[in-house]
């Protein structure tokens, strides 16, 4: 018997450090010493806050780089890695270090060029809430899913993966629990990529994937 | 009365409002205030004449409560409020004492209850002291600053600080502002109310009555700044711009502001516009009480294009209100208004005024631009600068601060 999936909402606050880089050097040192939760901050906030469409980059750092330095393949390195991939937020701080180091390598100029704007390391605190609602199929919560919150879809899809079963979103484990009627779902699921869309878009995808792939019978 | 909360609704959809409430019902039994220098004008104001009944609505115990002070003390907190944003000069030395003054009294006057609220935000310079004279306080107390203090003149922020680190946390609109303290610093953009006077949807008739009014040809292209008459929204920059523009193409200007009763600066201002405008008639200088917010309204809705061209800028909340309204925004390359004016997207952002006025010509020379901007600019803000986005964030702020040293908190 598969417990029934519990709705939870949450809401992210940004913080500013009072920490900034002007230069690739200084981008570098800081992110050494920085707290896990502003890599965080900074590959996943851009969902939850102000932006326009889709940025040519996708997380802060990218963008930083591409803008106030003029750097494209920096940014486009940058731009590449998947934070979705990493399980652990150390080993993300360490790919995105060798990027960075691996660029500086390749001039003696670059690390010192001042940028038009300063990067502001921002972390956030997340507050994560019971809506007490309670969905005892898989059929239910493709039905629920038009209708929750941006928080909810970011809690259950994006910040479940920082969470065991690691690496994971909620929807796809909870729909694995019915048994193989239910794996082609389940796979689906998993198989959306959040990185480039936002979470309206991320909401309907889902809709979109729990409307196709209900087998018909339910549970 | 749950009739504010369903016309949000309509226009932000059911998740966001149950979200709101699903926060609200983790808040029960908690007392919270805000504390502000004046009810009418300025931005603050206006944020929390909505804030505040939301709250309510939401079933949120909540207060508002304003500061008194004399001519004195606001010439001090107006001095400070330059300064803050870069001015160089210092304070008088007495009137720094009278500020302090105020304060104690103030807090003597609101001891009982801010002593026992169990969440106090003060809102910007003027109320910030009080701290230092309610030793008793139980409650956790969050300093909300709402102008550009990205480059302060130091010696004016450094006497600040000294009554701001006492707090328990700050929140400021952007990153770039938020200083040094030993507190958790939080970044809360501010927002607009869709259903304010100032922003609520208004029929034709009104907006030709405005047409009328202010002697305006509905024929040619209105452009606007509204403003307070500040130095800081450069005023004059507008004028020349549209002198600039008006070399090229018919155009109308209206220039219009509501004093605040804590901006005594504001009539020296509007003295020096009036002058460098001079007789041209297409030119309209516009002095409004602070609360006609349904004429403020009507000037945005039959312009083209609004300006903001500040030099400094907290956030620019009338930034945020033009591109609900659909019209594209040019804009001084600074503070909140870069957050809100996305180049080609948005608006533009410019740096002087021949950059406004190259702009202008863009814009009323490309209409279809114009409008496709316009729309692009009214989704914008509905998904990112509306009311409720702000209530969640001050909600979510309180559980935040109450648990400071945690990066995730579980209200489960």
């Amino acid at each position: 018997m598969v417990e029934p999936f519990s709705v939870r909402d949450c809401a992210l606050i940004a913080i500013a450090t009072g920490q900034y880089a002007f230069t690739l050097a200084e981008l570098r040192d800081r992110l050494e010493i920085i707290p896990p939760s502003c890599i965080y901050y900074h590959f996943w906030g851009g969902l939850l806050r102000p932006k326009f469409d889709n940025p040519e980059y996708q997380n802060d750092f990218a963008i930083w780089v591409y803008q106030g330095l003029r750097d494209k393949p920096l940014a486009e390195r940058m731009a590449l890695i998947d934070p979705s991939k990493y399980h652990d937020i150390e080993d993300l701080r360490g790919e995105l270090i060798d990027i960075l180091e691996e660029r500086i390598d390749e001039s003696e100029l670059l690390p010192w060029i001042k940028a038009s704007q300063r990067f502001y390391f921002v972390r956030s605190q997340t507050v994560v809430f019971d809506t007490r609602m309670r969905l005892d199929t898989p059929e239910m919560l493709g039905e629920h899913i038009p209708h929750m919150s941006l928080g909810s879809v970011f809690y259950h899809f994006i910040d479940a993966r920082r969470r065991p079963p690691w690496g994971r979103d909620d929807f796809s484990h909870w729909v694995s629990g019915f048994g193989e009627d239910y794996a082609e779902l389940a796979e689906q699921i998993s198989q959306i990529d959040p990185y480039f869309i936002s979470l309206v878009e991320l909401r309907d995808e889902l809709t979109h994937v729990f409307t196709v792939h209900v087998p018909a019978g339910g549970a | 009365m749950a009739a504010l909360l369903e016309q949000y609704e309509q226009i932000v959809g059911t998740d966001v409002i149950d979200q709101l409430r699903q926060l609200a019902r983790l808040l029960d039994g908690k007392r919270i205030i805000h504390i502000n220098s004046t009810k009418a004008g300025g931005g603050v104001a206006e944020i929390l004449h909505r804030i505040i009944p939301l709250k309510k609505e939401l079933g949120i115990d909540t207060t508002w409560e304003t500061i008194t002070g004399d001519s004195d003390f606001f010439q001090c907190t107006k001095l400070m409020h330059n300064t803050l944003q870069g001015n160089r000069f210092d304070i008088p030395d007495y009137l720094l004492r009278h500020y302090e003054v105020v304060n104690r009294e103030n807090a003597d006057r609101l001891r009982g209850l801010l002593e026992d609220a169990d969440v106090v935000f003060i809102h910007d310079p003027q109320p910030a002291a009080m701290i230092e004279n309610l030793p008793a306080r139980k409650g956790k107390w969050i300093w909300r600053c709402h102008i550009d203090v990205s480059s302060p003149y130091r010696p004016v922020w450094k006497y600040l600080r000294d009554f701001v680190r006492g707090y328990d946390a700050s929140v400021w609109s952007l990153s770039e502002f938020a200083q040094r303290l030993p507190h958790p610093m939080y970044l809360i953009p501010p927002s607009i109310d869709p259903l304010s006077d100032k922003n609520i949807d208004l029929g034709p008739e009104e907006l030709d009555k405005a047409y009328t009014r202010w002697d305006l040809d509905p024929e040619r292209p209105v452009i606007t700044q509204i403003s307070r008459f500040d130095r800081f929204k450069d005023p004059l920059g507008v004028v020349r711009a549209y002198r600039l523009v008006k070399e090229f193409t018919p155009v109308q200007l209206i220039l219009a502001g509501g004093g605040a009763t804590d901006d005594p600066e504001g009539e020296e201002v509007f003295n020096e516009v009036k002058t460098s405008a001079g007789d041209d008639p297409d030119v309209h200088i516009l002095l409004l009480p602070p609360d006609d917010n349904l004429t403020i309204n009507a000037l945005q809705r039959i312009s083209d294009i609004i300006l903001q061209k500040s030099t400094r800028e907290g956030f620019g909340l009338t930034v945020t209100e033009a591109l609900w309204k659909g019209k594209p925004v040019i804009g001084g390359d600074t503070g909140g208004i870069r957050l809100q004016v996305v180049n080609h997207h948005t608006g533009f952002l410019v740096n002087t005024p021949e950059g406004a006025a190259l702009r202008i010509r863009y814009l009323l020379k490309r209409r279809e631009r114009l409008e496709e901007m316009g729309q692009k600019a009214r989704e914008f803000v509905r998904e990112n600068f509306l009311i409720t986005r702000h209530l969640r964030e001050y909600l979510t702020l309180i559980f935040a601060v109450a648990n400071e040293t945690q990066d995730r908190i579980e209200l489960l």
